[in-house]
């Protein structure tokens, strides 16, 4: 999207967040390039969740930097300031919660929710909102005459795909994602993960992706990095992961999953 | 009346309400958090207001009380014998006579001038506070100017009625900086609050809070391009005085359908049929 391939989108280097005594994360590193999708996977209470919310922005880690590639520039996320980091929050990112209640305005129509991006980025035009709105309804697969019907009158599945429509409006560069699937049904999840791989595509999106599922960040994912107690034990291709893992957890993780 | 210090409020009280309004003052459209006293009346009934009229009173002061533009309902008079009996302040119904008028959710329909100051009695300060409960982030909101979500409340109003439906407590921002809630007053009256040659004080008791609107600061409602604000009123004449200009009270006069259409700011009307204008069910005075 911004041209150079060999610059990367996000630079993370020695990043560590401790709770206490106790290790949340513990000097991860690595780089994510312009439409790359990097999958983080690891077990409940690996430090996953904490290194996903350090990138973007809602933890503040004790050490480390995150250098993003700006429009302008280079710049450490760290030491931004607060309203230049919410206003990136709200521009270039975009922050996919495992659920959706915590991503959605639960009392405001699907169309409010999809729209209040592009107002807090200045759209004032009530007919463009809307048509916008609509587009990215249809996009998500999600009828348009549903866009004045609340999200608490959407089921699970259909909630998720708007709260993707509500990030990806106004054309993010980078969006972080919290177990996208978790508590979905199989088929439902399948549906959700085709969407999501031909909006990532199609948009050029570069994607953080945290899943305890493999099979997500198999269809999904470039880049896996395999997390045990807040360290990265294992990076690599994601093929390359998982069919020939080389650390003793790996294998364990990739044998653990049943074949039906 | 010795029994009691002028205006009701210690002087130390007094001096931390008028320290509030003075930085309210000088950041228009901010709300200020204030420490606001128990008064002898119910939460609701203009205890923000009050206190904020007591640290602006002074012996000489014209006290005028409006209750929804009226002057003889029961919280206006309340509160202008409350005053009377606790400042010994001299009283009118007059808007123009008046230094400092108290109000409850409208304008006079006068236009005010310099020196007056007018009181609003707030019951909820915070705009955004029907769309986002948390007052962390609704200060820090204000703070870093993110005011998209105001706009989603109108989105949402032209989505399920068609039209911007919200009819008072209508969002404004004030000096292109602060989004502020200018009270429960009709949309009718938004356009006063801009450019007004008095003083505008807003007092929120039960939520501690007080924010002002110098004279002669711009303050815009907002709105979509394509759905542009409008002052609106009912579209009739008043059927007193025959104004056709100002805000109407609808009043059902029977149980066969028979309603009528007047002035809803009392002085007003008054001073319009003393002038010999006569409405539709009016009678010459």
């Amino acid at each position: 999207m911004d041209g150079s391939l060999d610059v990367p989108l996000l630079s993370v280097r020695g990043l560590s967040k401790f709770y206490g005594p106790r290790i949340g994360c513990a000097d991860v590193s690595f780089d994510l390039y312009p439409g790359e999708v990097l999958g983080i996977v690891g077990e409940s209470g690996s430090g996953k969740s904490t290194l996903l919310s350090c990138l973007a922005g809602h933890l503040a880690p004790d050490t480390g930097e995150i250098i993003f590639q700006t429009i302008q520039g280079p710049r450490d996320t760290l030491t931004m300031t607060e309203p230049e980091r919410r206003r990136l929050a709200r521009t270039d990112w975009a922050f996919v919660h495992q659920n959706p209640r915590d991503g959605l305005r639960m009392g405001v129509s699907a169309g409010g929710n999809v729209g209040e991006r592009l107002m807090a980025v200045g759209a004032r035009h009530y007919g463009d909102i809307r048509a916008t709105a609509i587009d990215w309804l249809g996009r998500v697969e999600i009828a348009a005459d549903r866009i004045d019907d609340r999200p608490s009158a959407f089921s699970g599945g259909m909630q998720q795909r708007l709260q993707i429509a509500r990030n990806l409006v106004t054309g993010p560069r980078l969006v972080f994602m919290d177990e996208p699937t978790g508590g979905l049904d199989v088929s439902v999840q399948a549906r959700l993960l085709d969407l999501l791989r031909g909006l990532v595509r199609e948009m050029g999106l570069s994607a953080i992706i945290v899943t305890h599922d493999l099979a997500v960040v198999r269809l999904l994912a470039d880049r896996l990095m395999v997390m045990k107690s807040g360290h990265v034990v294992e990076q690599g291709l994601t093929d390359q992961v998982l069919d020939d893992p080389q650390h003793g957890y790996t294998q364990l993780l990739v044998s653990s999953v049943l074949q039906v | 009346m010795e029994d009691y210090n002028f205006a009701y409020l210690d002087e130390q009280t007094k001096r931390m309400i008028r320290r509030a309004i003075l930085k309210g003052v000088a950041v228009p459209g901010y709300q200020v958090p204030f420490a606001s006293r128990e008064m002898p009346m119910p939460y609701g009934w203009g205890t923000g207001g009050v206190q904020v009229t007591a640290a602006c009173l002074v012996p000489e002061d014209v006290l005028k009380v409006i209750d929804q533009g009226a002057d003889d309902t029961t919280n206006a008079v309340s509160i202008r014998k409350f005053f009377q009996r606790t400042a010994g302040v001299a009283v009118t119904e007059t808007t123009t006579q008046a230094s400092i008028i108290q109000t409850r959710h409208r304008i006079p329909e006068t236009p005010l001038t310099e020196g007056q100051i007018l009181v609003y009695q707030v019951p909820i300060p915070e705009p955004l506070r029907f769309l986002e409960p948390r007052e962390t982030e609704t200060r820090k909101m204000h703070e870093l100017e993110e005011y998209g979500l105001m706009h989603v409340k109108l989105y949402e109003d032209i989505a399920r009625h068609g039209q911007i439906a919200t009819a008072y407590a209508y969002p404004v921002k004030v000096e292109g900086r602060y989004v502020m809630d200018p009270s429960p007053i009709p949309k009718f009256d938004n356009p006063k609050l801009s450019g007004s040659a008095a003083l505008q004080l807003f007092g929120a008791g039960r939520e501690q809070r007080i924010y002002a609107v110098p004279p002669y600061t711009q303050v815009v409602s907002l709105d979509f391009d394509d759905h542009p604000f409008k002052a609106s009123k009912a579209a009739h004449d008043c059927d007193l005085c025959g104004a056709a200009e100002s805000y109407l009270d609808e009043v059902i006069i029977d149980d066969a359908g028979g309603r009528m259409f007047v002035c809803s700011d009392t002085d007003f009307c008054a001073h319009r049929r003393a002038a010999g204008h006569v409405g539709r069910l009016g009678e010459a005075a």
